[in-house]
């Protein structure tokens, strides 16, 4: 038995298991609303944040723009949608999932050609081209038709079993997705390919005197995490009805990177905490701002984004390796043992 | 490996307890409604009714219409002061979706689920409401008087529960295609509309009225590209006499400065909807402003033609008497222009329903009140309201702009959305209540 916990694959799919159950009565505990408007987006921005956050803390690599993944995998799944699939079964789902996580993997692998012979701020400059340019498609004359212009193609949610309101079951549904690209990317970063991602965010030059091909592990890496982006891209649009350019505006990019940072560079756990922050802080601050009843829109609408910006900073001024750096920090200074092990990155250079 | 196994636990542990820590502090909140109140109806209880809206109070679309909201919370707050509808006051909570399909899903679902509202009344945009008709009929909300005039509410099979309240956009064109027909026979023509069902619908209208060989040039825009150049380049090119639009307040403004750079100057005919004088005017003036330039609004909007189906402020009826007084003593910062006007009367609107719906108004009683028909109110031409059909005003009049305001020609007409003739309707409109409030 105690050998079996060792294994990491057999540990992961356990803890993965026993979170689906605690999930799912979260689920049903709470509001339906909740569901909707607080746990299915934490849930897909999990899968996004996650992938990004080992793309940037273990592979050593930047990307400004994974919100465009995101819309690689929603649009996969509303084009799918509406010209392949008849049907909304959970199965019929599952599918257009897998389609929009392999479409978006192999975006990002054209992506990640380019990004492997780009470094810093010139990869910093690139994925920022993406997010600001790949939404702006949609409107673009030629493909307005096919891609719905800026209102956005109609995606229609699975039937949920009987007994089970949608907003829960689709809620559900994220929380699985969640779970299985976390327990995916855990098992990534145990095994050689973490390894060889970590060699080489350290050291290319060592990296690749030890046998590893630098250009390949980095796009290995964009793949990984853009498949991750495209799947919580997906979830998105079947969660909001809509595969739109405004639900992937550079914010959405910005948010997600803040997330990580936030977070904890490189670590999952990080990335989860990340992603409460930026879906419930904005949701907190604009109640906040209509509690104080605020009369001008224009005020009570930008109070979110500032409070947004001043959490962000005072986190990084107290905890400069992310929340996860920070809990780790006071967890050693309870137990008085040193880390054994240092999986989270340090800071990146020259961005 | 142990501390793995934590860190993984502590994630989960910290979900569970971030999701379930903002349950403690507001669910208090979505259990409300129901209480004490004769009526059973989510919402409603002995002395309130709340219902709620999405409404573009940031964004593209935001420039004029964000008044829109703001007009009928202060209507309402007028009939609150004055005893309410039945004995209740009417809460209106409308939150905004900055004309985003994305967020509209989002604060719709907050509406119905969390805030428990009585029904979404007047939720702006045709883009985005598009992606909550179907949820909201899933939920039985009634859908009230969408701020859109798609053709799109008018499914009484498939949406039963919602309602337009403004002339279709089909209806609107038609009557201005059949206007600029025979008014520009002959004349080069050309269409630019926003690239959705609002601009496609009033295409549709206008293409059943206005010969195909007149039509020189068709360009759309996304309201989220506020550069024309483009297609103002390929309707010049194409010279056309007369340029339709059908398109949101800015866009109009946009098209005006556009064509002025380009010193070319044909006649324009706006849709109701993009055609308001004081925003317009105010956009134009703020546009060119922030390109270096200095208009005068007011000045390059006069001769527009548009079209209008609530009295015009420029009449001075009963009705807009009515609305000045309402907004000179709750709604102080703004001049009655057309949206103003537009978001009072619609909120007319369904206090008339609420008031039909019954002493203890239900979803489907309220529903019904709508269904059985109800008077025109603020409006020249009648609603087209029954169990068959949930289209709103069922005409409008041909207007012009002068100075700061449409000042109408000719008679109100009606029409349908198919190939239905023409009408003109000759009945003259009803004076408003002395109180303000529907009895």
């Amino acid at each position: 038995m105690r050998g079996l916990l060792r294994s990491n694959l057999v540990r992961h799919t356990l803890l993965a298991l026993v979170g689906i159950g605690l999930l799912w009565l979260l689920i049903s505990a709470l509001p339906g609303y909740r569901s909707s408007n607080q746990i299915a987006p934490i849930a897909y921005t999990v899968c996004a944040a996650a992938g990004l956050s080992v793309l940037v803390g273990q592979s050593g690599q930047i990307s400004l723009g994974h919100g465009a993944f995101m819309a690689v995998g929603a649009y996969t799944m509303a084009l799918l949608q509406e010209h392949w699939v008849t049907g909304h079964s959970n199965l019929q789902l599952v599918g257009l999932l897998a389609a929009s996580v392999v479409v978006s993997a192999l975006f990002g692998a054209v992506v990640g050609v380019a990004a492997a012979r780009l470094r810093g701020p010139y990869l910093a400059g690139v994925t920022l081209a993406l997010a600001l340019g790949l939404p702006t498609l949609a409107s673009y004359d030629r493909l307005s038709g096919t891609l719905g212009g800026s209102s956005g193609l109609t995606v229609l949610p699975p039937v949920s079993p009987a007994g089970i309101d949608d907003s829960r079951w689709q809620a559900f549904i994220c929380c699985v997705a969640a779970v299985i690209v976390l327990w995916f990317l855990a098992n990534i970063s145990r095994s050689r390919v973490g390894r060889s991602f970590r060699a080489v965010r350290d050291d290319e030059i060592a990296a690749s005197l030890a046998g590893l091909s630098v250009a390949r592990v980095q796009v290995l890496a964009f793949v990984l995490s853009a498949g991750c982006a495209g799947l919580g891209g997906a979830l998105l649009a079947m969660l909001s009805l809509t595969a739109g350019p405004l639900a992937f505006q550079l914010s959405l990019s910005f948010a997600l990177l803040a997330a990580v940072v936030f977070g904890g560079l490189g670590s999952l756990a990080g990335a989860v905490y990340g992603s409460i922050l930026i879906v419930l802080l904005p949701q907190w601050s604009q109640d906040l701002a209509s509690a104080l009843s605020i009369g001008s829109a224009k005020i009570s609408n930008n109070i979110p984004l500032m409070v947004y910006g001043v959490v962000l900073a005072l986190a990084m001024l107290a905890a400069p390796n992310g929340l996860h750096g920070l809990l780790r920090q006071l967890a050693r200074a309870a137990t008085g043992r040193r880390p054994v092990r240092k999986l989270t990155s340090r800071p990146m250079e020259g961005t | 490996m142990r501390k793995r196994q934590l860190r993984f636990a502590a994630a989960g542990a910290l979900l569970a307890l971030g999701v379930a820590a903002c349950g403690g502090s507001s669910g208090g909140t979505s259990t409300g409604g129901n209480g004490s109140g004769g009526s059973a109806a989510p919402g409603v209880t002995a002395t309130t009714v709340t219902i709620g809206s999405t409404q573009p109070l940031s964004g593209p679309a935001a420039p004029g219409y964000s008044e829109i909201s703001q007009a009928s919370d202060a209507y309402f707050r007028y009939i609150n002061d004055n005893g309410g509808i039945n004995g209740r006051k009417i809460i209106y909570k409308y939150l905004d979706d900055g004309y985003n399909p994305t967020q509209t899903v989002a604060q719709t679902r907050k509406l119905v689920e969390q805030d428990n509202v009585f029904a979404i009344f007047n939720a702006l945009g045709t883009p985005t409401h598009e992606k909550v008709v179907g949820y909201l009929n899933q939920k039985k909300v009634p859908d009230l008087f969408v701020a859109s005039g798609c053709l799109c509410w008018n499914d009484v099979s498939a949406h039963p529960y919602t309602f337009g309240w403004q002339p279709d956009y089909t209806v609107e064109g038609k009557i201005l295609g059949a206007y600029i027909k025979k008014n520009f026979a002959g004349k080069r023509i050309a269409y630019f509309y926003q690239n959705d069902d609002f601009g496609l619908d009033g295409v549709k209208g206008l293409d059943m009225e206005i010969p195909k060989s007149q039509v020189v040039a068709r360009q759309s825009y996304e309201p989220t590209n506020t550069d024309l150049s483009s297609q103002v380049q390929k309707i010049q090119a194409a010279k056309a006499d007369l340029v339709v639009s059908f398109s949101i307040p800015a866009f109009t403004a946009i098209l005006k400065l556009k064509m002025l750079q380009a010193r070319y100057n044909p006649q324009l005919a706006v849709s109701n909807v993009g055609s308001d004088p004081i925003t317009l005017s105010n956009l134009l003036k703020g546009i060119a402003a922030k390109a270096g330039a200095t208009v005068n609004g007011t000045q390059l909007m006069q001769g527009i033609i548009t079209d209008g189906y609530l009295s015009s402020p420029a009449d001075n009826d009963s009705w807009i008497k009515l609305f000045q007084k309402v907004r000179a003593k709750y709604l102080k910062k703004l001049p009655l222009d057309g949206n103003v006007e537009y978001g009072m009367a619609a909120a007319y609107t369904f206090a008339q329903a609420l008031k039909a719906a019954g002493q203890d108004p239900t979803r489907e009683s309220l529903v019904k009140a709508v269904e059985s028909g109800l008077a025109q109110g603020p409006g020249i031409v009648p609603f087209r309201y029954s169990s068959s059909d949930h289209a709103g005003f069922g005409g409008v009049q041909i207007g012009v702009i002068r100075g700061t305001a449409i000042h109408f020609v000719g008679k109100p007409q009606t029409t349908d959305d198919g190939s239905g003739a023409i009408q003109t309707y000759t009945q003259s409109q009803p004076p408003a209540p002395a109180n303000g409030i529907p009895s």
